[in-house]
C-alpha cells in the first residue's frame, strides 16, 4: 500500500479545510438564518421555522417568481448560444491557418474586460439613439430596437453582452481540441472519411468531457448572473431584468432582510444542484475519457 | 490533417467576420473615448476624432483617484493568484491521481459547493467577516483563496490530471518515487499549461470581481478599478467622452498584462503535456 489515504487526505488538506470554513460554515449558518427573521436594523431576531419559505411560494412576493421566470429564459437564452457559438468559434481556430494566434488574441481579449467597463462599453454601443448598433441597423434599413430599455428586448440584449466574453469558453475548448491526437484523424482519413466523419466520430467524442465542463459551468453562471443586473439595467426597466441573484442582493443589503434572503438563496441553490444533477446522470452516457480512470 | 481550400477559406472567412464583430466594440470605446461631446453625437457615427481629445483622459482620471484604485486591484490580485496557483493544483492532485477511500465522496461534496450559489455562503459570510473586524478591510477577498484557491480551479485541473496516462505514475513508483516527487516532477511539469490558464482565470476574476469588493468595501480609499468606475458611472451618467475615457484606462492595463503573459498562454494551451 502507498498509504493512499493518508497522502490523499494530506493533499486535499487545504481544499477540504477551506470548504469547511468558507462554505459549509457559512452554508449551515445560512440555512439557519432562512429560517429567522434576521433584519439588520431590528433589535430581536425570532425564530420563524418555515415562514419565510411559505411566504416566498405563496404568491405573496410576486418579485420572486417574476425574478425566478426571468432567470430561467435568460439561462435557456444563454447556455445554448454560449456552447454552441464557442465550440464553432473553436473548431475556426483549430484549423491550420495563418495568424492562428492573432484570432485567437482578438476573440478572448474581451473576456478580460472588467465586467463594469464592458457594461459601459454595451450601453454606450446599444444606446437607441446614438449608438453603434441601432446606427448600423439604420443604415442597413433594419428595424432598431430599444434594446436594454424595452421590456421585451432587455433579456436578449443581456445575453447579446455576455456572448462579447466567451473567450474564456473558447480556449477551454480550444485546450480540448488540440489535445486529440492526430493519428485519429489519419486513421479517418486513410478510410477515406472527410470533414463531417472527422466531426461526427472523432472531435465531438473527444471534446465531450470539455462539453459537459463548458455546459456546467454556463448553467451555474447563467443561473448567478449578477453584473449585468447592477450595472446595465439595475434591474429595469419595471423590473423587467430583476435577476434572482440582483433581487436577492437588494433584498439582503438594501432592504437588510437577511433572513428572507437567506431563503431566497436557499431555493436558487436547489434549483441549481437539479439543473447540474441532470447534466452529471446524463453524462455516463456521453462523456469519453481517453485517461481511462478506474476508480 | 489534410484541409481542403474550399473549407480553409471559408474559415478565414468566418474568423475574419468574428474577429470584427469581436474588435468593432474596442474600436467604438477607443474612438469615443477621444472624442469631444459634439462629435460623439454626430449622425451618422464618425470614427475618427477631429481632433484627438487625449486631454479626456486626464480629465477622467484625475476626477477620482484611479492611481489609488489600481494600486488596491493589484494587490487584490497578486494575493489570491498565489494562493489559488499553490492550492489548486495540490487539492487536485490528491483527487485525481491519489487513491483513497472515501476520495470521490469527498470531491462530490466539494463540487456541490461549486453548484452553491455564491449568494448562500455571502450573507453568513459577510457577517462573519464583520464579526471578526475584517469589514472594509482586504482579508475577505484574499483569504480564501489560499484554502483551495476555488473549487472551479481544482475541477478543471483535476479533468485535465484524469487525462494524464496513469503509467506515468505506476514507472515513477516502480523507480521508488513517492507522492511528492510524482506531483513535482510528472504532474506539475506536464499541467504548465492548464496551471497558466488557471493563474490568468484567476487573475481575470480577481480583475474582474465586483460583488466581492462592493460588498467588503466601505471607504473610497479602499475601492477597486471595477467599484472606482461604477462609482464615475452614477456621477457622470450622460458623459460619454469622460466614461469612455475612464472605461480605456481600466480596461487598458488587462489587456497590456494579456498580450505579455499571452505568449507563455498560447504555449500553454498548444502543449496538453499528453505528447510529453
Amino acid at each position: 500500500m502507498r498509504k493512499g489515504l493518508l497522502y490523499g487526505l494530506l493533499f486535499t488538506s487545504p481544499a477540504i479545510l477551506g470548504f469547511i470554513i468558507f462554505t459549509l460554515g457559512p452554508m449551515a449558518a445560512s440555512l439557519g438564518l432562512s429560517l429567522t427573521d434576521y433584519n439588520v436594523f431590528k433589535a430581536h431576531t425570532a425564530f420563524v421555522g418555515f415562514d419565510n419559505y411559505s411566504r416566498l411560494f405563496s404568491g405573496e412576493d410576486d418579485l420572486f417568481y417574476k425574478s425566478l421566470g426571468i432567470t430561467f429564459y435568460f439561462v435557456l437564452l444563454r447556455v445554448p448560444a454560449v456552447i454552441i457559438i464557442s465550440f464553432v468559434v473553436a473548431l475556426l481556430l483549430n484549423m491550420n491557418v495563418k495568424g492562428r494566434a492573432v484570432f485567437r488574441t482578438i476573440i478572448y481579449l474581451p473576456s478580460i474586460v472588467p465586467a463594469v467597463a464592458s457594461a459601459m462599453i454595451w450601453m454606450w454601443l446599444l444606446n437607441p439613439d446614438l449608438g453603434l448598433i441601432n446606427s448600423a441597423l439604420r443604415w442597413l434599413h433594419l428595424p432598431t430596437s430599444n434594446w436594454l430599455y424595452s421590456e421585451s428586448s432587455v433579456i436578449p440584449s443581456v445575453v447579446l453582452t455576455t456572448l462579447w466574453g466567451i473567450g474564456g469558453t473558447v480556449i477551454i475548448f480550444l485546450a480540448g481540441l488540440s489535445g486529440i491526437p492526430k493519428q485519429y484523424y489519419e486513421a479517418i482519413e486513410v478510410d477515406g472519411g472527410g470533414w463531417y466523419s472527422k466531426l461526427r466520430h472523432i472531435t465531438i467524442p473527444m471534446v465531450t468531457p470539455t462539453i459537459f465542463f463548458n455546459t456546467i459551468m454556463a448553467i451555474i453562471g447563467s443561473f448567478q448572473v449578477f453584473n449585468e443586473a447592477y450595472i446595465l439595467t439595475q434591474g429595469g426597466p419595471n423590473n423587467r431584468s430583476l435577476f434572482y441573484v440582483f433581487y436577492l442582493w437588494r433584498t439582503a443589503f438594501q432592504d437588510t432582510e437577511m433572513g428572507y434572503a437567506s431563503a431566497l438563496a436557499w431555493v436558487l441553490f436547489i434549483i441549481i444542484l437539479f439543473f447540474t444533477f441532470i447534466v452529471f446522470k446524463t453524462s455516463k452516457s456521453w462523456v469519453h475519457y481517453e485517461g481511462g480512470e478506474r476508480a | 490533417m489534410r484541409q481542403s481550400k474550399l473549407a480553409l477559406s471559408a474559415g478565414y472567412a468566418a474568423l475574419f467576420l468574428i474577429s470584427a464583430l469581436f474588435i468593432i466594440p474596442f474600436v467604438w470605446l477607443l474612438r469615443s473615448s477621444l472624442m469631444d461631446l459634439s462629435q460623439i453625437f454626430t449622425m451618422p457615427p464618425e470614427w475618427i476624432p477631429r481632433p484627438f481629445h487625449w486631454d479626456n483622459f486626464h480629465r477622467a482620471l484625475t476626477t477620482l483617484p484611479f492611481g489609488t484604485f489600481f494600486t488596491n486591484t493589484f494587490i487584490i490580485v497578486v494575493g489570491v493568484l498565489i494562493g489559488t496557483v499553490v492550492t489548486s493544483s495540490i487539492a487536485a492532485f490528491g483527487f485525481a491521481r491519489i487513491r483513497w477511500k472515501g476520495r470521490d465522496a469527498i470531491f462530490g461534496i466539494l463540487m456541490s459547493g461549486m453548484m452553491l450559489p455564491a449568494a448562500v455562503t455571502l450573507i453568513p459570510s459577510f457577517l462573519g467577516w464583520k464579526t471578526l473586524g475584517f469589514y472594509d478591510t482586504y482579508y475577505p477577498l484574499i483569504v480564501p483563496a489560499y484554502f483551495g484557491g476555488g473549487i472551479f480551479n481544482i475541477f478543471l485541473l483535476r479533468q485535465f490530471y484524469l487525462t494524464i496516462p496513469r503509467d506515468f505514475d505506476e514507472a515513477a513508483f516502480v523507480d521508488g518515487a513517492n507522492y511528492f516527487q510524482i506531483y513535482g516532477r510528472i504532474i506539475m511539469p506536464l499541467s504548465r499549461s492548464v496551471l497558466i490558464v488557471v493563474a490568468l482565470f484567476s487573475f481575470l476574476g480577481t480583475w474582474n470581481d465586483f460583488m466581492g469588493p462592493l460588498i467588503y468595501l466601505k471607504s473610497d480609499r479602499l475601492f477597486t478599478l471595477a467599484l472606482g468606475l461604477q462609482m464615475f458611472q452614477g456621477t457622470y451618467t450622460a458623459q460619454w467622452d469622460l466614461l469612455m475615457a475612464a472605461s480605456a484606462a481600466v480596461v487598458l492595463p488587462c489587456v497590456v498584462v494579456f498580450l505579455i503573459g499571452q505568449r507563455y498562454f498560447l504555449e500553454g494551451i498548444t502543449l496538453t503535456g499528453l505528447k510529453g
